[in-house]
């Protein structure tokens, strides 16, 4: 590491071989806009195929493609990797650190991942076309029944798994021992805090999936039957391995999510966050309950009452720690000085339908209800609005609170807030008629559906227009800030912003913190 | 025409219908409705107890909805800093977080006990009064009723709507997509046990008004029941991922008298000796010819196109099987063709069915093989 | 705490990456096997004994009867003609009961087939005794032929009095190349 005092290396290498957080998280983050724009383009396709019964464009084979496609694309490739790049940006600039702890393997999680979807996308070329047993692969649709590009997504999972473990390995590494002197576990910013555990459960997890694949590989290939029931084997034994990795997968995706919030809303409340301490603690209970509640995905397979009782309550109880939150964050708004820049309509945006998304999740948890929802439309309303107003707003709220200390240019404020609202008539517009046609019997994954669905999924197709056509704007709103925006050179972009990332200069030079920040022993977390 | 214009004014008047369903949601009739936004009690008790269920916890969530954003919508016209206010320091306050943490926890405990109860009465599987087989094939159900003397009624139940429909060169009929050949008959006011199973990938069994839902696995049993008080028919699709034609499979079921019942059964029943008897006897051409476009617009047409000439399967018109050795082509209806999407129609057709489905292919489309199969062919061929 | 090397940072790294190793092997040698354990003992998704019943059961309880139905599924591609020859048996807890199932092959080749039970309901698979039975191995049947298959079976006296009908489900497969190639693992 001779090149500390230099800044980056010229063309393409610098990007290639660059071990700088900063650079590796803006890779991260382009790749996962680049993946989202992939992915939200399936979707495109999925509800223009259904914005009128009948089929019009696809094949339904090709449909149950793209839903696969859709899902895997948009967990994996967009919003993981994406809180990874922010991960990568902010966790160093937080704790007074001056880079990640292991930089190099840093770079190798990053540029596995590109070719992983590379040939993950290709599989839509191939002979018998890109799984479509849908992002949850159940077996043995996707392993009798699965096209030949089944042991390609196989191995796609398994790198995109390494690189996900390389990724958390290098955040706990960072965080258990690159902290400013001072900075003790209680001062951390909470977007570390939840970070941190995400990296736990993706350490815990992510082998998990990768062991639920290495069977399917070997069923298909070597002539074991973990999964079919012909040489003694259980298809239901998949469920169960998948949604031990899928349950904590959820919370991997919506932890780092409620750390953004956690810092933006009392950046535009002017006031500390309330109820810091039990943030942490139901953030870490959230994460211990995901590992005991995944049959909740299997209701009808014909558990034991015993186990549906067990997995009901469990699962009821993830509402106590969540409504914690929901709470803590009203309350830091409370009694507050409340402005409405774009990070902070964001973050209501969440704050409203994530809830919205929590209270379907509570009654889904409800196993005789479950019967009813379970693999309806009411499931995918559900999931959508805790994954994309969730995980996707918040996301959209970091880029726009962080970007000016990126580049040193403030973006466009207009633009942001119609980028906001666009986002949120769309999104609500697409998703919440799908409760509707859920609760009245309609199926997901189905390429065509009964007459009495129609006026609801055609609203919902304009919804979907409306809300990926927003993501145009949000794209150029950024890139127009980036070459052309007003500089700042305020250290603190935002007046009630707190954290040592705003103590460095803005724009955020190549190095931060080679030499470690004082932290005030007084001053309470940030 | 009109239809395009009716939904065009629904989507106008969406939000607006959306708030009066969901409250007048406890008027819902059994039959179908255009923009239904709320599940349906349906036909039976469970379902009935679901559904109460299902409203006691919206209304616990719409309650508690309302109290949070409430709070944060106050603090968002009152807090704001336009309005000159100082913020408060303070964050954070013991007691306060005790509370919210507590009291949904009893909240929770409120909802759990309705919950454990009604899953209780779901899982009472015992008295059934008959017992039906319901096997998940892709892209079909089989019912099958165990029958404890004398042999079980069993049919498969395709999708009925025409290919002509799902791409758009017809007028869809009213039970798009939900409409099959042959449905399953049950009789009210009886407890129905189902046993759930597959023939090669999961499925899932649901009709949402006799508030059923079960994975079909390969290889497993699964047992659920339904107890409908009311005649009716009812509508359901698979709700399992299962493939290519997985929203293709759709479930109806006919709830009847008991008296109408008994006589749907005992004519099943005839309808399988007629089978055996007419088993041995010969047809002629144009008998075989009219059950073969049946036959063939049930179980082939899907694939092959409504007039032969192809789809997701090869052309029929022209085909070199369907204008070849005929035992070849007994050879591809019997037992398929492994590794493709043709199955294996031998155990699905009755001899009569296959015989006459053959003979149409060979004389239908344009083909004019002028050679006939007869049921005792098949039979024949099926022992080699 | 263990330091594995000088290097903190590293020192983590390394204890994760065996973390992450522990879970891979987890998938394997605990939740496969538990899984196992667990349906065997709790009869979960109504599977029963891969074994022969060897206990004895002390005496038969002659104040109640069982309804035990037996019903029989060919998988996708398998073309046998498989039955029981009995639909309906009505039995006393702990007598032993016999029964066979008819199976006839209708392809002029040699054909392996496994056939999997499975009981509804679930709770009551481990109260489902088999002594005998031709699902403890494959079926080998010649081109166009037929054999009887036997099962003999004893409900447990300590079955649930509530549950007073079983169903004995088994799907058949064609393990045919299963079985030439290799025996069929668990």
């Amino acid at each position: 590491m001779g090149d500390h005092h230099h800044g980056p290396a010229k063309g393409l290498s610098r990007w290639l071989f660059t071990t700088n957080h900063k650079d590796i998280g803006t890779m991260y983050l382009w790749f996962s806009f680049a993946m989202f724009i992939l992915g939200g383009s399936f979707a495109m396709i999925i509800r223009a195929e259904l914005f009128q019964p009948g089929m019009q464009l696809v094949d339904p084979l090709f449909f149950n493609q793209m839903t696969t496609l859709h899902g895997l694309v948009m967990v994996f490739g967009a919003i993981m990797p994406s809180f990874v790049g922010l991960a990568n940006w902010m966790i160093p600039m937080m704790i007074g650190a001056p880079d990640m702890a292991l930089p190099r393997m840093n770079n190798w999680s990053f540029w596995i991942l590109p070719p992983a979807f590379l040939l993950l996308a290709s599989t839509l070329f191939m002979d018998g076309g890109a799984p479509a047993f849908g992002w949850t692969f159940y077996a043995p649709l996707s392993t009798t029944y699965a096209a030949p590009s089944v042991t390609i997504f196989i191995f796609c999972i398994h790198v995109l798994g390494i690189s996900s473990i390389m990724g958390s390995i290098n955040i706990i590494a960072t965080v258990m021992n690159l902290r400013a002197p001072g900075m003790t576990y209680m001062k951390m910013p909470l977007f570390v805090w939840t970070w941190l555990i995400t990296a736990f459960l993706l350490v815990a997890v992510m082998p998990v999936l990768a062991g639920a694949v290495t069977m399917m590989l070997m069923d298909i290939h070597f002539g074991t039957s973990f999964f079919s029931a012909a040489g003694g084997g259980d298809p239901v034994l998949f469920q169960h391995v998948f949604w031990f990795f899928g349950h904590p997968e959820v919370y991997i995706i919506i932890l780092p999510a409620f750390g953004v919030v956690s810092q933006i809303i009392p950046a535009f409340s002017r006031k500390p966050l309330f109820g810091y301490d039990s943030m942490v603690y139901a953030t870490a209970s959230i994460a211990f309950l995901s590992f005991i509640v995944w049959a909740h995905h299997m209701y009808t397979v014909g558990m034991p009452i015993a186990g549906e009782l067990f997995f009901m309550y469990a699962t009821m109880l993830i509402a106590v720690p969540t409504g914690v939150k929901v709470f803590n964050w009203i309350s830091t708004m409370w009694r507050g000085a409340l402005t409405f820049e774009t990070p902070m309509l964001f973050s209501l945006g969440f704050l409203v339908l994530f809830t919205i998304g929590g209270f379907t999740g509570l009654m889904l948890s409800i196993a005789p209800a479950d019967f009813q929802y379970h693999d309806s439309y009411f499931v995918v309303a559900h999931f959508h609005y805790v994954m994309v107003a969730g995980a996707v707003f918040s996301m959209t709220a970091a880029v726009y609170y962080w970007l000016p200390k990126w580049c040193g240019r403030m973006y466009n404020e207009t633009m942001g807030k119609t980028h906001f609202w666009i986002s949120f008539i769309g999104f609500n517009l697409t998703f919440f008629p799908q409760h509707f046609v859920g609760l009245a019997g309609m199926p997901r994954r189905i390429p065509d559906y009964a007459l009495q669905f129609a006026d609801f999924n055609m609203m919902s197709s304009i919804g979907a227009f409306i809300y990926g056509s927003s993501q145009i704007l949000f794209l150029y709103n950024v890139i127009a800030t980036i070459v052309a925006g007003k500089p700042t050179s305020d250290e603190k972009v935002w007046d009630g912003a707190e954290g040592l990332e705003w103590t460095v200069p803005t724009p955020a030079p190549y190095h931060t913190f080679e030499t470690p920040p004082k932290i005030d022993p007084s001053h309470a977390h940030s | 025409m009109f239809l395009r214009a009716k939904r065009l004014t629904a989507l106008a008047l969406g939000p607006v219908l959306m708030l009066f369903g969901l409250l007048h949601a406890g008027t819902v009739a059994a039959a179908a409705k255009v923009n239904e936004v709320n599940m349906s009690p349906g036909a039976t008790d469970v379902g009935q107890s679901i559904f109460d269920l299902h409203m006691t916890i919206f209304w616990i969530c719409v309650i508690i909805g309302v109290l949070v954003f409430g709070v944060m919508f106050y603090s968002i016209y009152y807090h704001r800093k336009s309005r000159g206010v100082t913020p408060a320091t303070f964050h954070e306050s013991t007691k306060v977080e005790i509370a919210w943490t507590v009291v949904p926890f009893f909240i929770l405990i409120g909802m759990a006990v309705p919950a454990t109860s009604t899953l209780l009465e779901i899982y009472d599987f015992e008295d059934a009064e008959m017992d039906v087989l319901i096997t998940g094939y892709q892209w079909k159900w089989k019912y099958e009723y165990l029958n404890e003397s004398g042999e079980n009624v069993a049919f498969f139940s395709n999708l009925r709507t025409p290919q002509s429909e799902i791409y758009n060169t017809a007028d869809k009929g009213e039970h798009y997509l939900l409409e099959v050949d042959e449905p399953l008959v049950i009789p009210v006011d009886t407890k129905v046990r189902f046993l759930v199973t597959a023939n090669d990938v999961i499925h899932a069994w649901w009709v949402p008004e006799l508030a059923v839902k079960k994975d079909a696995i390969p290889g497993f049993i699964n047992e659920t029941w339904t107890h409908a008080t009311e005649e009716g028919v009812y509508r359901g699709q698979c709700a399992e991922l299962c493939g290519k034609d997985h929203g293709f499979m759709p479930i109806v079921v006919n709830v009847v008298s008991k008296e109408e019942y008994a006589s749907w059964l005992s004519e099943k029943q005839a309808e399988a000796a007629e089978i055996k008897k007419l088993m041995a006897q010969t047809f002629s051409m144009d008998e075989l010819m009219e059950r073969g476009k049946s036959v063939y617009d049930r179980s082939c047409a899907a694939c092959h196109g409504a007039n032969g000439e192809g789809g997701l399967g090869k052309a029929i018109a022209d085909s070199p099987i369907a204008t070849g050795d005929l035992s070849g082509h007994l050879e591809v209806g019997i037992n398929g063709v492994p590794g493709t999407a043709m199955q294996a129609f031998g155990g699905q057709l009755n001899d009569v069915d296959m015989a006459a489905v053959i003979t149409y292919q060979r004389n239908a489309f344009g083909n004019n093989m002028g050679d006939m199969v007869q049921p005792i062919d098949v039979f024949n061929h099926k022992k080699g | 705490m263990i330091r594995i090397s000088a290097n903190p940072a590293i020192d983590t790294a390394i204890k994760l990456v065996a973390v992450a190793a522990c879970m891979f092997a987890f998938v394997f040698v605990v939740m496969v096997p538990l899984y196992n354990v667990l349906c065997d003992a709790l009869g979960i998704n109504g599977k029963t004994s891969g074994q022969a019943y060897t206990a004895v059961q002390s005496g038969v309880d002659e104040s109640r009867t069982v309804t035990i139905q037996f019903v029989a599924t060919n998988n996708e591609g398998m073309p046998w003609e498989f039955s029981p020859s009995q639909t309906v048996m009505k039995v006393h807890p702990g007598a032993s009961n016999d029964t066979v199932f008819t199976a006839y092959n209708p392809l002029p080749k040699n054909m392996v087939a496994q056939a999997i039970p499975s009981v509804s309901p679930s709770r009551a698979a481990a109260y489902f005794h088999k002594t005998e039975c031709f699902c403890f191995n494959q079926q080998p049947l010649e081109g166009e032929s037929s054999a009887e298959m036997p099962l003999v079976f004893i409900v447990d006296r300590d079955l649930p009095r509530d549950i007073h009908t079983i169903t004995l489900s088994y799907t058949i497969f064609d393990v045919t190349d299963m079985a030439a190639g290799a025996v069929a693992t668990r």
